[in-house]
């Protein structure tokens, strides 16, 4: 198994090297010249910058799927027929929906941080622990995320007529069928716009993750422009980068809303 | 022909279904078990820890903190108001160049996140000292306050303009084919038959506008001003001691929820000639 992975991870590497769109042989910054000081070497911040890109994406779309599920679930919850469910997941949107996105990063990131370290003294370790700032943003951006997307799917559930659920217990399906095979398909197609808003913040509020310290596109481009001297070019293409990524994903959305729109044309 | 003389007699209600405990049940009452538990630990975590030496040096700054995060967040929201107004007006207008400037300029703020804007304002434009002092604004774009003002400002306006935007197309068109029917300038028919319909439409827009601002406003922090979060950072780097981001919670908490209240108070009380 060893041997597959040797042969393919140099050659997924260089791949992804082709592909690169900063860095590439066809990328953005290959087009400057070597020397300047956005190429992608030892003396330019090009190579950086692109990793920093790289975090950042990644970072939003390990948020996504965590986010999706849970805030699904919340959004069950919050339209349940029990009074107690419903009040517990209205607490936990109330508590999120109100926190501020940095504040909320910095309870989740010190908060574990001080929870572990105090079930490692309990247990008689004693030594400094440092969570990883790429899943502590992941876990603060996914709470985030699932209170603002719970109340998004809850709408959309409440546009979905009951007689979509009679016609499921009719056909005498379970409830995870029907949930699967009749709600869930009308979900999507109704709560789409929503989500693509939500999908525009996540991608800005991984931004906020800099501040403790992971190296994505913003801190990237923050430590080149401290070296450098130059924080008005940097910050200014930390911009640019990130309204790149706004552009692209509105070209993604649209056209998988074009897609999802396709069944409803019959109609 | 036969007819029914006797009454069927009352049937007794069918009983009751019983009080089982369904799993959804569980998973509340234990769930509200969780936020109980979660709510006086952390109750307990502030008695036990309450330090009044603490609490007389980091009170006070805290109470500045609300202050700073209260007038920046007033004084933004009203200004991006304002500088929203020719936006708006820009972004309807059917001059094709005005119309993609105003598009340019929503889509550049509300694409890119609030904290690089700030960082190019505070760290990008603060780099150029001479040329700035050369035209007298160094004043301006030396205080993190006034940056964080100017970012916060200008990324407002960029949805308040289409909050506006919005509004003001959702007003149907009879309503402007009515007021010239009637011979009403263009000029007083926007400004008191279509204005005042659409502003009712943006009322709880600007409400969601203003937590967000409230909560965005946090960002600040960051480039060393004190609001309540940047009170909160300094004690919590004097002091690590966890219950400040805690007191910050619960300050952010009591704002947003009381905004909220108050607004949705304001909109049931303005629009209470729409109920039927």
């Amino acid at each position: 198994m060893d041997g597959v992975f040797s042969v393919l991870d140099p050659l997924l590497s260089g791949l992804g090297h082709m592909v690169d769109p900063l860095c590439g042989p066809v990328g953005v910054f290959s087009f400057f010249p070597p020397d300047s000081i956005v190429a992608c070497g030892a003396t330019g911040w090009g190579d950086e910058i692109a990793a920093g890109l790289k975090a950042t994406l990644g970072l939003a779309l390990a948020t996504l799927p965590v986010g999706l599920t849970l805030g699904f679930f919340i959004a069950l919850a919050l339209q349940s027929s029990e009074p107690a469910l419903r009040r517990a997941a209205g607490i936990y949107t109330t508590i999120f929906r109100g926190l501020p996105e940095l504040l909320t990063l910095f309870i989740v990131y010190y908060g574990a941080q001080i929870l572990i370290q105090s079930a490692f003294a309990a247990m008689g370790f004693d030594q400094r622990i440092e969570i990883n700032s790429f899943f502590a943003g992941m876990i603060a951006l996914s709470v985030v995320f699932s209170s603002y997307c719970s109340e998004v799917l809850l709408s959309a559930f409440r546009a979905i007529p009951k007689g979509q659920y009679e016609a499921g217990d009719a056909l005498g399906l379970s409830r995870t069928n029907t949930m699967v095979l009749i709600i869930v398909p009308q979900l999507v197609r109704i709560a789409l716009p929503g989500l693509m808003n939500l999908w525009m913040n996540l991608l800005k509020d991984t931004a906020l993750v800099s501040v403790i310290g992971l190296a994505e596109l913003l801190r990237q481009t923050g430590v080149a422009a401290k070296v450098s001297k130059q924080a008005f070019f940097f910050y200014l293409l930390a911009c640019a980068l990130y309204l790149v990524l706004a552009l692209l994903s509105s070209f993604v959305l649209g056209f998988i809303e074009r897609r999802v729109k396709r069944a409803e044309m019959g109609r | 022909m036969s007819a029914t003389l006797q009454m069927i007699p009352a049937r007794p209600a069918p009983p009751k279904a019983a009080d089982r405990l369904t799993a959804s049940r569980l998973l509340g009452y234990l769930w509200l078990a969780f936020w109980a538990v979660l709510g006086l630990g952390l109750l307990y975590l502030m008695v036990t820890g309450f330090d009044p030496e603490k609490f007389a040096k980091y009170g006070p700054r805290y109470l500045s903190g609300i202050g700073v995060t209260a007038t920046l967040v007033s004084v933004s929201v009203v200004a991006g108001a304002v500088l929203s107004l020719p936006i708006t007006f820009a972004r309807m207008s059917k001059n094709p160049v005005l119309n993609a400037i105003a598009y340019t300029y929503v889509y550049i703020f509300r694409g890119t996140p609030l904290l690089a804007q700030l960082y190019l304002l505070y760290y990008g434009i603060g780099s150029f000292k001479p040329q700035l002092e050369a035209v007298g604004l160094w004043w301006f774009f030396r205080e993190a306050w006034y940056c964080g003002f100017l970012s916060l400002t200008m990324n407002t306006a960029a949805y308040q303009a289409e909050i506006l935007r919005g509004a003001i197309l959702s007003v149907p068109r009879g309503q402007t084919e009515g007021a010239k029917s009637l011979g009403i300038p263009s000029r007083i028919a926007f400004r008191k038959i279509i204005l005042p319909q659409a502003l009712i439409v943006a009322l709880r827009p600007y409400g969601n506008e203003i937590i967000l601002m409230i909560k965005g406003s946090a960002v600040v922090a960051v480039v060393t001003v004190l609001d309540i979060m940047g009170e909160t950072r300094y004690a919590f780097s004097r002091t690590f001691d966890y219950q400040t981001y805690l007191w910050a919670a619960i300050f952010y908490l009591l704002i947003v929820e009381t905004l909220r209240h108050v607004w949705d108070w304001l909109e049931r009380r303005l629009t209470r000639h729409l109920k039927r």
